[in-house]
């Protein structure tokens, strides 16, 4: 079994019309056990930049600093916020670096442009692989599922509620389908001067 | 063995000056002139480059580098430590790019560049750069034109002469200077304080100019410069 699913993690990351939306499970496991049923994997790491990390839950609250601290020395040094393309190249070569001896997780971004507020999702491998996508992008232990409820129910140009709506049965639905995640689902959809936190309620078994 | 006595050269005078200091900037200020001048649409360099005999063949004297494609630098001072800096801002800007995937921002540049050259006012074994180094730069949309000196402080300005005569430069320029001026009087604005104490005949083998404006950075080849100057006559 490999380590990525020693946890158990799905993440999701939506566009939208002029928004994005990023949603997670709760589930922290230790194989089949649950653990915890309110785990955090989605981070933010700027006023309209989140990160999604599914993976090794070690490696998830790890890097989740180490980005923090690089993000924040950023924002410092060039007094501006990163945007989520530079981010992606952020996170892309930190995993890279790290290749022969990698974090296990696999990063799904999801944010808009601090400048133009243009929508940006994409996500990587465990060794820093880009991915950028114009519609929607997957992680996790549940991955084929989710690839199944999102090319089902995308579909572009959504507006927020209705991109809330959509990204929350992607994730509902798959996670119902696999015993390392669920539990619960935080969503959040980020609007050019709004972001909105919502919690999922689930099966709980 | 050599490294026990490498302590910096850099140190306090009773005073409170660092005269190491000082005396580069004295370098700086024996040097050949350079001009920097900011318009709306971009910025320009100008320098002198005039040799010591005519037996030099000057097409392979340079004095005004591309450093990144919306960058390019000029100094007054020593030309070797200027090579050196080029070498280094370089890097820097490449390692900006690999990092980021974005083109360095100009002030991040100088300021990087900024503290190697501050590094060498404080560390063992070595002297302070004997040069001032003039920064053109554009990057969203604004044109940035930056100094950079031996101590590591770093200005911005809308237009400056370093170097030789720099006092009269800077007079010459703050009668000339507005700020709607347009890049092509820039350029002859920029020509006119280098001919200010300028010994002999200017010709298009004698100054170098270049200008750095939305679409990069760029030298301007002789028959550019030639026109300049003909239009100045």
């Amino acid at each position: 079994m490999s380590i990525l699913e020693y946890n158990g993690a799905s993440i999701v990351a939506m566009k939208g019309k002029n928004c994005v939306a990023i949603a997670a499970d709760k589930r922290l496991g230790i194989r089949f056990q649950t653990v915890s049923c309110d785990f955090q994997k989605i981070f933010p790491m700027g006023k309209k930049l989140f990160i999604g990390l599914p993976g090794l839950a070690t490696d998830v609250q790890t890097f989740a600093n180490e980005l923090k601290f690089h993000t924040n020395l950023y924002n410092l040094s060039e007094s501006r916020e990163i945007s989520p393309k530079v981010f992606l190249s952020m996170v892309s070569n930190f995993l890279y670096q790290r290749r022969f001896g990698p974090y296990f997780i696999e990063p799904v971004i999801a944010g808009l442009d601090p400048k133009t507020d243009e929508p940006f999702i994409a996500s990587t491998d465990l060794i820093g692989c880009p991915m950028v996508t114009d519609d929607f992008v997957v992680a996790g232990t549940c991955l084929e599922q989710l690839y199944g409820m999102c090319e089902t129910l995308y579909k572009p140009d959504m507006q927020p509620d209705e991109l809330f709506e959509c990204i929350s049965q992607s994730l509902l639905n798959a996670q119902d389908r696999d015993a390392y995640s669920g539990w619960g689902g935080v969503v959040y959809v980020i609007e050019p001067n709004k972001i909105t936190k919502r919690e999922l309620k689930a099966r709980m078994d | 063995m050599s490294e026990r006595y490498s302590f910096s050269l850099t140190t306090f005078s009773p005073s409170g000056k660092l005269v190491q200091i000082e005396y580069a900037i004295a370098a700086v200020a024996a040097g050949a002139p350079s001009i920097g001048i900011k318009s709306k649409t971009g910025v320009v360099l100008a320098a002198e480059k005039k040799t010591k005999s005519i037996l030099y063949d000057d097409t392979t004297i340079t004095k005004m580098e591309m450093i990144t494609k919306h960058c390019g630098m000029t100094y007054s001072g020593m030309g070797p430590d200027f090579r050196l800096l080029v070498r280094n801002a370089r890097k820097i800007a490449q390692q900006y790019f690999m990092k980021y995937n974005e083109e360095i921002p100009v002030s991040q540049l100088v300021q990087r560049v900024a503290n190697v050259m501050q590094e060498y006012t404080h560390s063992g074994g070595v002297r302070p750069f004997g040069v001032s180094l003039l920064v053109a730069g554009f990057d969203q949309e604004t044109p940035y034109l930056v100094q950079c000196d031996p101590s590591g402080a770093y200005f911005a300005w809308k237009a400056t002469a370093m170097g030789k005569n720099h006092v009269n430069g800077k007079t010459f320029l703050e009668k000339r200077y507005n700020a709607d001026l347009e890049l092509e009087d820039a350029v002859h604005t920029a020509i006119l304080t280098l001919k200010e104490g300028f010994e002999g005949q200017m010709t298009e083998d004698n100054i170098e100019i270049g200008i750095c404006t939305g679409d990069g950075f760029r030298k301007l080849n002789r028959t550019e410069i030639k026109d300049y100057l003909a239009a100045l006559n």
